[in-house]
């Protein structure tokens, strides 16, 4: 039974339109600056999809539970920026991978304010984003709740706290620390 | 009595690293180990950060593919395209036909090189050297061709924004077609020195496995993830080069032996078909390239300056041969680029490494952790290393070399 439900899942796969339509319907105002990136590519000029969607804090979260009931997604990697008041993140998904030419890229983006840039941790949803959310930690200063494992990921002990390597302001890499090699003598 | 015993086994420590026990790379594992037995896996990165996306906040786009090049001295073609991809992307440049299918051959080229580099270095684990040597003999014929096509063996140079910067010409096309048939004959023998081989069935089936379930919640890429069954391949998935108009699909275990166990074995399966794979993609894509262009735009200063006038977001992936590559670029109508962020494959395999090593001897380390074809320069990119000193018992990369041989050795005895 189980199996057969499965497929059946599989063989129903969205249009982008469908996926927009589908988390907006779920998620109403949650959901802003929706785009869909279509390109062609080859002589044949087959079609590829990015979606872009920004997805307000509060229900991120579940917006990540929903895409996962769509399929269990693919997390390619979080990626950050830091945009003046605001720290925003990256979510770079895609769904119906492993399929001859049906994969969907999926990019939701969430924004931070800077005096509490906090989010709650998916490795619950999924384990392997386990990584990246250390990453984001010690290189934008974000806080990922819940996260199962708070160490540091590639920055050494050593490195002083509270010096963020993303970030663009006062916490960013600063003067004292860049060793200029050709000014040596 | 006897069961006493085992219960008195101590779990011990055993670091292995930075100096990695597979490619000559730093990572460090700390293991827990009982007896021979891994009990417990931590993975300790950081050792080579170079701060490469750091670097490139004071560069503007073109500039940025040669520095995207030295990321990786194997994967430089997946870098600089992901990059050239997102910018292309997030401007709209429409790049001509004919680059699209130079960029196939020469980024399926980089894949025959890394595959056989690899196979090398899992023979070299194993204890066959005169393997290595063998498969990094006829690893050369490829760099040779590359050299010819590009002018240069590793590090190509050959992608800009908008095209590649050289043409395959006619007559070319002869050389390329002698190395295909040359790499199809060799095919058959390597095939049967990596999967005929009893010694080296012994040391890698049932070794190292990540299921199937494993390498969906782990997000695995690449080969690790096509042995455990999950057909993840971005030339697949999505149209993008050439890829979308050649006939293919991604290569699991199960097409040469009809079952996906996931193991080390599985891994190597995977990979030589690929090599196999690749000649036949440049085959086609050498039959059917259009003629035309090769890039948007020729000046680059005019090239610059229209970059300079964008704003917005993109991303780029490609299919390296470790897997996925994945690039966020964002530019904001300034001279340089104002955010990218580089995702390389071995990245994703990290946590995979977890369950595969679990349960496993300490002398199947190096297979193990060299099956995933770790390239560690690619996964870090930030500065400032110092690691102090633990005191702890570290085997170097040589002891455990000469651990896995010595198993070997037992295996072919016994």
């Amino acid at each position: 039974m189980e199996k057969e439900g499965k497929n059946k899942k599989e063989n129903n796969v969205m249009t982008p339109k469908e996926i927009i339509t589908y988390f907006k319907d779920k998620f109403k105002k949650g959901i802003k600056n929706v785009k869909i990136e279509k390109k062609t590519a080859g002589v044949k000029k087959n079609e590829f999809v990015v979606l872009w969607m920004e997805i307000d804090r509060k229900i991120f979260k579940n917006a990540v539970k929903e895409l996962a009931k769509i399929q269990f997604p693919h997390l390619a990697v979080i990626s950050g920026d830091d945009i003046e008041k605001e720290i925003k993140l990256n979510y770079h998904f895609s769904l119906y991978y492993a399929k001859r030419l049906e994969e969907i890229s999926i990019n939701f983006s969430v924004k931070l304010p800077k005096n509490n840039p906090s989010i709650e941790t998916i490795t619950d949803i999924i384990p392997g984003a386990l990584i990246t959310e250390r990453e984001i930690q010690e290189m934008l200063g974000v806080k990922i709740k819940n996260i199962p494992d708070k160490r540091r990921m590639f920055l050494s002990n050593e490195f002083p706290k509270s010096v963020y390597p993303w970030r663009k302001d006062e916490k960013g890499i600063n003067d004292k620390l860049i060793n200029k090699l050709y000014m040596r003598k | 009595m006897k069961k006493k015993k085992e219960e008195v086994k101590e779990v011990y420590p055993l670091c292995i690293g930075p100096i990695h026990p597979a490619l000559k790379e730093p990572a460090m594992f700390e293991f827990k180990i009982s007896g021979e037995k891994i009990v417990d896996v931590d993975i300790n990165m950081g050792h080579n950060h170079r701060g490469i996306e750091w670097m490139a906040r004071s560069r503007n786009p073109v500039q940025i593919i040669y520095l995207a090049e030295r990321v990786c001295g194997i994967c430089n073609i997946c870098h600089a395209y992901a990059f050239c991809r997102a910018v292309e992307n997030i401007a709209e440049i429409e790049v001509p036909e004919r680059a699209e299918y130079i960029r196939t051959i020469v980024a399926e080229l980089e894949r025959i090189h890394s595959h056989l580099l690899w196979a090398g270095v899992a023979a070299h684990e194993l204890g066959f050297d005169s393997v290595l040597y063998l498969t990094w003999r006829v690893r050369e014929k490829v760099l040779d061709l590359i050299e010819y096509l590009t002018g240069n063996r590793i590090t190509k140079a050959i992608m800009m924004i908008g095209g590649v910067r050289r043409d395959i010409s006619k007559e070319q096309i002869p050389k390329i077609k002698e190395a295909l048939r040359y790499y199809k004959k060799i095919f058959v023998k390597l095939k049967s020195i990596f999967l005929e081989d009893p010694t080296i069935a012994a040391r890698t089936k049932g070794v190292g496995i990540l299921t199937k379930e494993d390498a969906l919640t782990l997000c695995a890429v690449g080969p690790t993830a096509r042995a455990s069954g999950v057909p993840k391949d971005v030339r697949q998935d999505q149209a993008y080069l050439a890829y979308g108009d050649i006939d293919f699909k991604a290569i699991t275990p199960d097409i040469l032996t009809g079952e996906v166990n996931g193991d080390v074995y599985d891994r190597i399966v995977v990979r030589l078909l690929e090599v196999k794979q690749s000649v036949e993609i440049i085959e086609q894509c050498i039959d059917e390239m259009p003629s035309g262009e090769i890039l948007f735009e020729k000046k680059i200063p005019v090239l610059l300056a229209k970059l300079k006038n964008t704003i917005g977001e993109g991303i780029g992936r490609h299919e390296a041969p470790r897997g996925e590559v994945f690039h966020y670029v964002r530019l904001s109508g300034k001279e340089n680029v104002e955010t990218w962020k580089i995702r390389a494959p071995t990245y994703n395999n990290l946590l995979s490494w977890i369950p595969m090593l679990l349960g496993e001897q300490i002398a199947d380390i190096p297979i193990v952790a060299a099956s995933t074809d770790p390239c560690i320069s690619c996964t870090e990119r930030v500065a400032i290393v110092k690691k102090e000193s633990k005191k702890r018992e570290i085997l170097t990369k040589e002891d455990l070399t000469k651990l896995s041989v010595e198993k070997t050795r037992r295996l072919m005895k016994g």
